[in-house]
């Protein structure tokens, strides 16, 4: 193996990371970042984006045919995505809308939910881990050169990122809801005076980020096992993005994922993945003593 | 014969928190008139703007707009049915470009689809050179336009104008006071304006109210309003 094409395949390691992080860290950029709010059940939805496409495999391989197996991961994305957008919904209806500003107290709230959705999770599914089984056409291998390979699975991960990042930008920057939006994260009252209905669009704001959150647990199935503390082994990473990046702007989370996600992967090509986990754990800290409010500072809304 | 009141405020109690802020207030806006709100400072005029635009909510009293009792409404229904807010601060979204910002009182007037019609920047001239500029980075006079201009978008029947020549130089006053000429004279719009610049809310107002620690404390016509009034309540 040569050097370059060492080299390459480190990078690529690494943008594949930083879109896994980024993809986990994109519906917390909207509903933390923007909203303000810090909704510890982040990882949950998540979960529930995760079991969806469990289902749906178990359908897919019960009911159809052989042949039809390789599509049920095209239907289980947008089906992670409506389920977890549900719940998000319903968890903005219920309980959010009655937070906004009050950030501990959600904090609290959410962090209730999440136990609740890990339980409700552990009765229907029980305790154990479900497999995620990869369709064929992600199975491959993309042969590139003589110690260069690229799997298909993170190909598409990168891809699919690339897309979500892109129509989030869309969205918020091309369409009147996105303006809504980012005058609702600005200035609610002023907003409201417009004639902008804030809670609505908080409503929809909340569901979106939520089933951005569907999305990345529908990924991340097929990356390791399914069960109900799978939301916990995520919420740090996303976390640490938004917070790292930038809290308030989309950018901040794609630097941030791309900072943790390159350093992480090399850190561990010199030592083992958990000391280039708490190498770049000890980096990030320091980073945010010497910068509170991360890669992009903004004074969206207030958090304190 | 009286012109029919588009605002019609009755007895209305307003709080912050447990201190009584507005007390029996009641105050009425003719259709196509424009009623001026002076008053020392503290007297309670912006929250009585911002009881009317429902951003504070009323302990007793009513809030009456075209004909509707609209005191539990929220601002947003309240925009809709034809009220602009043009606030103290004036409010603009820093962030946001000035199209945005404009954008968003069109919004309000649900026909965005026909982009900024170009009366606006007959009005606001120097809004058509800075679409593209952020709100945060206007000087406070072209905020002030461009709060106005936002306003305006949204079609409203009854403007709120908070003190519009607040800390604004001499020259872009008299750029707003031609503006808010021009809407009075088109008779579509009726405006309340609250403004501390006396001579300024003399030429524009059909009608005064006074206000002195809650309370109306003195009413009429501008015509009527005597140098004694004037200089009893508002001199410092």
């Amino acid at each position: 193996m040569t050097s370059t094409t060492f080299l390459l395949g480190q990078l690529f390691n690494g943008l594949s990371y930083c879109s896994i992080l980024l993809l986990i860290a994109l519906g917390l950029a909207i509903t933390f970042g923007l909203m303000g709010v810090i909704n510890m059940a982040h990882g949950e939805l998540m979960m529930l984006g995760s079991y969806a496409a469990y289902v749906l495999q178990n359908y897919f391989a019960k009911q159809l045919a052989a042949q039809y197996f390789g599509w049920y991961f095209v239907l289980a994305l947008p089906l992670a995505f409506v389920v977890s957008g549900l719940a998000g919904l319903l968890l903005e209806r219920s309980l959010i809308r009655r937070l906004y500003g009050r950030p501990l107290e959600t904090l609290l709230a959410t962090w209730g939910v999440s136990l609740i959705l890990q339980q409700l999770m552990r009765q229907i599914f029980g305790a154990n881990n479900v497999d995620v089984r990869s369709p064929g056409w992600l199975m491959g291998r993309w042969h590139v050169a003589a110690g260069l390979e690229l799997p298909h699975l993170r190909l598409f991960i990168i891809a699919f990122t690339s897309t979500c990042l892109f129509l989030m930008y869309a969205l918020l920057f091309r369409t009147a809801l996105g303006l809504r939006i980012r005058a609702v994260t600005q200035n609610r009252d002023m907003s409201a005076c417009l004639g902008v209905p804030t809670r609505k669009v908080d409503a929809y704001t909340f569901a979106l980020g939520s089933g951005l959150a569907g999305f990345a647990g529908c990924i991340l199935s097929l990356m390791g096992s399914v069960g109900p503390n799978s939301g916990q082994n995520y919420i740090v990473d996303a976390f640490m993005v938004v917070v790292l990046g930038g809290v308030g702007k989309l950018a901040g989370a794609i630097a941030g994922s791309f900072v943790i996600g390159q350093t992480n992967v090399l850190f561990e090509s010199f030592s083992t993945a958990t000391m280039g986990k708490v190498m770049v754990f000890t980096l990030v800290i320091l980073f945010l003593q010497w910068k509170p409010s991360g890669v992009f500072p903004s004074k969206v809304r207030s958090l304190d | 014969m009286p012109a029919t009141d588009l605002l019609t405020i009755d007895r209305l109690n307003v709080y912050y928190a447990e201190s009584h802020i507005l007390r029996d207030v009641s105050l009425t806006v003719p259709e196509h008139k424009v009623a001026c709100l002076m008053g020392r400072n503290g007297a309670g005029k912006t929250t009585l703007l911002k009881s009317v635009m429902g951003l504070l909510p009323a302990r007793s009293g009513q809030v009456q707009f075209a004909g509707e009792n609209i005191t539990t409404r929220c601002p947003d229904e309240r925009a809709r049915r034809g009220m602009g807010y043009v606030p103290q601060g004036r409010e603009i979204f820093p962030t946001l470009t000035v199209q945005e910002n404009l954008v968003l009182g069109l919004l309000a007037a649900k026909q965005p689809k026909n982009g900024i019609p170009d009366e606006i920047f007959h009005l606001f001239p120097i809004l058509k050179t800075m679409l593209k500029r952020r709100g945060g980075d206007l000087s406070g006079g072209q905020q002030q336009q461009l709060a106005l201009a936002r306003a305006m978008l949204s079609h409203p029947r009854l403007l709120l104008l908070d003190e519009p020549t607040e800390g604004i130089q001499p020259s872009i006053i008299d750029e707003i006071e031609d503006v808010i000429t021009r809407i009075k004279e088109q008779k579509a719009v009726s405006i309340l304006l609250v403004e501390q610049y006396l001579e300024f809310a003399w030429r524009l107002a059909d009608f005064y109210y006074i206000m002195e620690k809650g309370s109306i404390v003195a009413h009429g016509t501008t015509e009527e309003l005597s140098e004694e009034v004037a200089h009893r309540h508002l001199a410092i």
